[in-house]
């Protein structure tokens, strides 16, 4: 029973760090209706930013307050420079846009901070407490809170403030969007500001778990888009719990089926994704799909 | 479409006139050595520099920084070496195209030094074919060395993977001739290969194996193995693992209540790579192996060939971290390589792999003992190591070089 | 034009523009057949390969571009095909070319049962569930390694030129995949000019559309799954013989995003654009690092961005408005006499392998 506790605890703490990412890829796909390849990489480059103020001995706290705001300004830029030029095409020349952005931004990273392991510290104390029997890490606990609490401004941003209706207007239909007065090439660029923002954040919660390199995001974006998609692409909300779904049925597989092992471990969520995608065709929280004649 | 068919005929037609007209290509054969001249050798090799094991590109500038270093002091017997690398990206294919483009367009003297047991694997059929030396490849497959008649022109460089295990058993048999042991490998042939010669060489012992875990180069975490093995009982953990989740493992298990005997395989025992980013506390008893010296450690701040690495890798290569111990690898491979071509009695392929089946030299960067030494039938150069341990500051170097007795 | 022009048959325009395209596929088979004669062997070799991978990118065109269904995971395929030539060719000691229609009828049967989720999961979702087949395929590799060698990987001997041939082996092997690869096209155009192409299209603006006219959708997806796979199963086949060796890394992930980008850059819903693509993906990311080693990455994306920005539509897409300027100016002349209304350059092509270019959708909503 305790084994099955901490089984269950580890995966939602991996969960965790897969629902971050996830969620910035929500955040961009609701904003802007396309699948951003290179969120992971964002993130990752947002990281390395974080580390180089921390080389200049910029207090934790202020770096990760920094970071935030470069990347939030970093991804309007994006959206400016590189995404405006082909908005309105079909997504899947965007979808592409956002691979060369990846390769891109990965080779950039090396070029400019070298492609070595680098520890960076956790943002929450080292330190764990007993709950049911099983070890929490402290830093988990706070990760989890600090997701629900991200999902909750996010709601309020989108539901309850001008700009997150602007935003939610202009991913349903930018041409009646701009009709009504909305300036539609700056509502984009906050969304995919605040999705740089949240993948930032998810970076410096995850690179003290796996250690900041270049590739580090590479494996987590997978991850998070099997989150996203069992969540439902378009909540927030779906994104962190379709990652804790993930990280517990990953790790229940690989305890306690033998034959599944450590290396077929990663078969389970993809076929736990299949089977609830077969029921519900657009994930846990997915809006529905309505067909168009 | 009646048209398509007209120009459909045009272009056999076309076809038959050129294969008529004999207008196949006469590609140059040349001598029997290209690549060769009074004047200059040209190496070849195949590296990652983009993509998930671009980390291994310093092996690239170490080797450079020693061509380049030998290149100003004279060169080999007046030759300069010129060594073009390829980027492969750790892709098989890309390595098979490199390999052709190195041997066919830049008409390469021999391959060298090409990185990664699959990347080596692809092209050795191909490059033996075309008896073009494929030599010091830096990875530790036990392949390179366990046929020599299948592949005559191939040969690896560092201890193989098969004897570095042996010597973390022998360790054990006289330290903890009862270890219960928890692996977490590599799942590629890496990993494969350093695990299997353990379980191997720990037969008939009462050494046990008694959980294994293994991981994708692609996995993010390989936390829930750590959390495993902890639950095995084990007293002793064999970590066959790359830098980063050798990294991983350490600070895993510094924050779980598990303290085993923590055995680390060289590939991630770096000190800068590896131990101080996962903590040098935490890193305090780990055993690992080491056969090249180690630019961090104090003792050999004065060494001559220390000195030389540095202040060449410095002249040549300035972006390069010094300690970063695959820069060194690189310049040790290469120093090797040097050596060969030196002794090399005609300047054609079949004499440098007669040079290099027939090695018998110290290389200075290597700890002092180690040889390097190949025969007709000892197809593997470096087969002795050090055992080391960190003492949370660096690595010190335990007892004498061991020998490795390969059995084959 | 006006409606009634284009209903009294093909004007001048489209005439010459049928002349155009028709001279355009004669001089691409002539540079085609020519290339082996004067390039050297490793050249000769990469078009081999750009032969092998423009079969698995107009395959996953037929999916992706007319269908709408989006497809990650092509690379699963590709190694399958790939694996079951090696595995054939080492283990059963198969002739080369027989094990080509065994990789397609292998790969076609994979493709239908991947087919099948596509019933219910759409868009996104479909195309994130293709992306799990192809995280899987290198997993399932080392775990059977009995058959497929492990991670040692599976080195395969390269089909040699029989003695009356009077070619070298690369030449040989050059042209050995050129004939394989050519009726591969010559079906891709027919499919998309028939019955199916339509439906495709057809279920790609709209199912309910295409239901209502009477297309069996659930038949239409599967059957497109599976002949797209066929497509990646043969061009796997032809990349082992032109790479001679497979292993689990050979077959990462980026295999399925390559493809992807490739045929966004030839052109979606279009037939040539896959020797276009395949030509991208072969040579900018070599030529990128031969520019610089640090920077290989950072060039390949720039290089891979632009292309989205300055071609819409892709190279075909260019090429295409490029024939009809072309077209229209020599008419013109032709007659001696202005055109009296400007050429347009949104009139639709000839529909000869285009039913209207527009791209499908991986959205939810």
């Amino acid at each position: 029973m305790e084994e099955l506790i901490q089984t269950i605890v580890d995966g939602v703490a991996i969960g965790s760090l897969y629902g971050a990412l996830a969620l910035a890829v929500v955040l961009i796909f609701r904003s802007t209706g396309i699948v951003n390849f290179a969120q992971g990489e964002m993130a990752m480059f947002s990281t390395f930013v974080a580390w180089g103020l921390l080389q200049a001995d910029v207090p934790l706290g202020l770096a990760v307050v920094m970071t935030l705001g470069i990347a939030f300004l970093g991804g309007m830029a994006i959206e400016r420079i590189l995404i405006r030029p082909v908005e309105g095409s079909d997504p899947l020349t965007m979808a592409v846009v956002t691979l060369g952005l990846f390769i891109l931004l990965n080779s950039a990273a090396g070029w400019i901070w070298g492609f070595e392991t680098r520890s960076f510290p956790s943002i929450f104390p080292d330190d764990s407490v007993q709950l049911a029997g099983a070890d929490v890490a402290v830093e988990s606990l706070g990760i989890v809170a600090l997701l629900l609490a991200v999902v909750g401004l996010l709601y309020l941003l989108f539901q309850r403030t001008k700009i997150g209706l602007a935003v939610r207007a202009v991913s349903v239909n930018p041409e009646s969007s701009r009709l009504s007065g909305i300036s539609v090439g700056r509502t984009l660029m906050i969304g995919w500001g605040i999705a740089a923002m949240v993948g930032a954040l998810a970076g410096i919660l995850i690179a003290p778990r796996l250690f900041l390199d270049v590739n580090f995001m590479g494996g987590v974006l997978i991850y998070s888009f099997a989150a996203a998609t069992l969540g439902g692409f378009d909540s927030p909300f779906g994104a962190v719990v379709g990652g804790w779904v993930i990280g517990v049925t990953e790790n229940l597989a690989s305890t306690y089926v033998d034959f599944i092992g450590s290396d077929l471990k990663i078969l389970v969520p993809l076929t736990v994704i299949l089977a609830v995608l077969l029921i519900r065709p657009s994930g846990l929280f997915g809006s529905h799909e309505v067909a168009r004649a | 479409m009646k048209g398509l068919r007209g120009y459909v005929w045009i272009a056999v037609l076309a076809m038959v006139a050129l294969i008529a007209a004999g207008c196949g290509r006469d590609e140059d054969k040349g001598s029997s050595s290209p690549g060769i001249t009074d004047a200059e050798i040209k190496l070849g090799g195949s590296y990652p520099f983009s993509g998930p094991a671009s980390a291994y590109k310093s092996i690239r500038d170490g080797a450079k920084a020693q061509f380049d270093f030998v290149n100003d002091n004279g060169g080999v017997d007046g030759r300069k070496i010129k060594f073009t690398t390829l980027d492969d990206a750790y892709e098989p294919p890309r390595a098979v195209q490199n390999a052709r483009r190195l041997i066919q367009q830049e008409k390469v003297f021999a391959l060298f030094n090409t990185l990664g047991t699959p990347n080596n694997l692809a092209i050795w059929d191909y490059v033996n074919k075309q008896k073009v030396p494929q030599v010091f490849v830096a990875t530790g497959a036990s392949d390179w060395g366990e046929d020599i008649a299948a592949h005559p022109y191939t040969i690896g460089w560092q201890p193989d993977y098969v004897t570095e295990a042996q010597i973390y058993a022998d360790y054990l048999k006289k330290e903890k001739p009862s270890a219960k042991v928890a692996v977490l490998y590599q799942n590629d042939g890496f990993g494969k290969d350093l695990l299997g010669g353990f379980e191997k060489a720990i037969e008939g012992s009462n050494i046990k194996v008694v959980a294994k875990e293994s991981y994708e180069v692609t996995d993010p975490t390989i936390a829930s193995q750590i959390r495993k093995l902890a639950g095995s009982g084990a007293d002793t953990f064999l970590n066959i693992t790359t830098p980063k989740f050798s990294a991983q493992a350490i600070a895993a298990i510094a924050k779980s209540d598990w303290k085993p005997l923590h055995i680390l395989n060289n590939v991630g025992a770096s000190k800068a790579l590896v131990l101080t980013p996962a903590g040098l506390d935490n890193s305090k008893g780990i055993i690992s192996t080491s056969y090249f010296k180690d630019p961090e450690d104090p003792q050999w701040q004065n060494d001559a060939a220390m000195k030389e690495y540095k202040a060449a890798l410095k002249k040549y290569s300035p972006r390069s971290n010094p300690n970063d111990p695959f820069n060194v690898y690189g310049w040790g491979a290469a120093a090797t390589m040097v050596e060969a071509l030196n002794n090399m009695k005609q300047p054609n392929r079949e004499a440098l792999m007669d040079s290099v089946r027939n090695l018998d030299t110290e290389i200075p960067i290597l700890l002092p003992g180690i040889t390097v030494q190949t025969s007709d039938t000892d197809g593997y150069p470096i087969e002795a190591m050090q055992i080391q341990r960190f003492n949370g500051d660096r690595w010190e170097l335990l007892g004498k070089v061991v020998q490795s007795k390969r059995q084959t | 034009m006006s409606a009634a022009a284009a209903a009294a048959g093909p004007s001048p325009v489209e005439r010459t523009e049928q002349r155009l395209r028709l001279a355009a596929y004669g001089l691409v088979l002539l540079i085609a057949v020519a290339i082996p004669f004067f390039l050297g062997s490793y050249r000769v070799g990469q078009f081999t390969l750009v032969l092998a991978y423009s079969v698995a990118v107009l395959g996953l065109n037929l999916l992706v571009g007319y269908g709408g269904l989006v497809s990650l995971g092509h690379g699963a395929f590709f190694a399958l095909g790939a694996y079951t030539s090696a595995i054939l060719i080492e283990e059963a000691g198969l002739p080369h070319l027989m094990t080509v229609p065994i990789a397609a009828a292998v790969c076609f049967a994979a493709g239908f049962v991947l087919g099948l989720p596509a019933l219910r999961i759409r868009g996104l979702y479909l195309a994130l569930v293709t992306l799990a087949v192809a995280i899987a395929v290198p997993q399932l590799i080392k775990r059977f390694d009995g058959l497929t060698g492990g991670t040692q990987g599976l080195n395969v001997a390269q089909p040699t030129a029989p003695g009356w041939v009077p070619l070298a082996d690369d030449q040989f092997l050059y042209f050995l995949t050129l004939v394989l690869a050519i009726p591969m096209f010559v079906l891709a155009a027919n499919l998309v000019r028939g019955r199916t192409g339509r439906a495709l299209v057809a279920m790609r603006e709209s199912e309910v559309a295409a239901k209502a006219m009477g297309v069996d959708l659930a038949r239409l997806k599967t059957s497109a799954f599976a002949i797209s796979s066929l497509y990646a199963g043969v061009a796997g086949s032809l990349y082992v013989f032109s790479i001679g060796f497979v292993a689990p890394e050979s077959f990462p992930l980026t295999v399925s995003f390559a493809f992807l980008a490739a045929i966004v850059v030839g052109g979606l819903a279009t037939i040539g654009g896959a020797i276009f693509g395949a030509l991208f993906i072969e040579f900018v990311p070599i030529y990128a690092s031969d520019v610089s080693d640090a920077l290989a990455g950072v060039i390949y994306g720039a290089v891979l961005i632009a292309f989205m920005y300055a071609l819409h539509g892709g190279v075909m897409g260019v090429l295409r408005g490029t024939g009809r300027r072309l077209a229209s100016r020599l008419s013109r002349e032709k007659r001696k006499e202005p055109l009296d209304e400007p050429p347009q350059p949104n009139v639709a092509p000839a529909a000869s392998d285009s039913p209207a270019t527009r791209p499908p959708t991986i959205t939810g909503s």
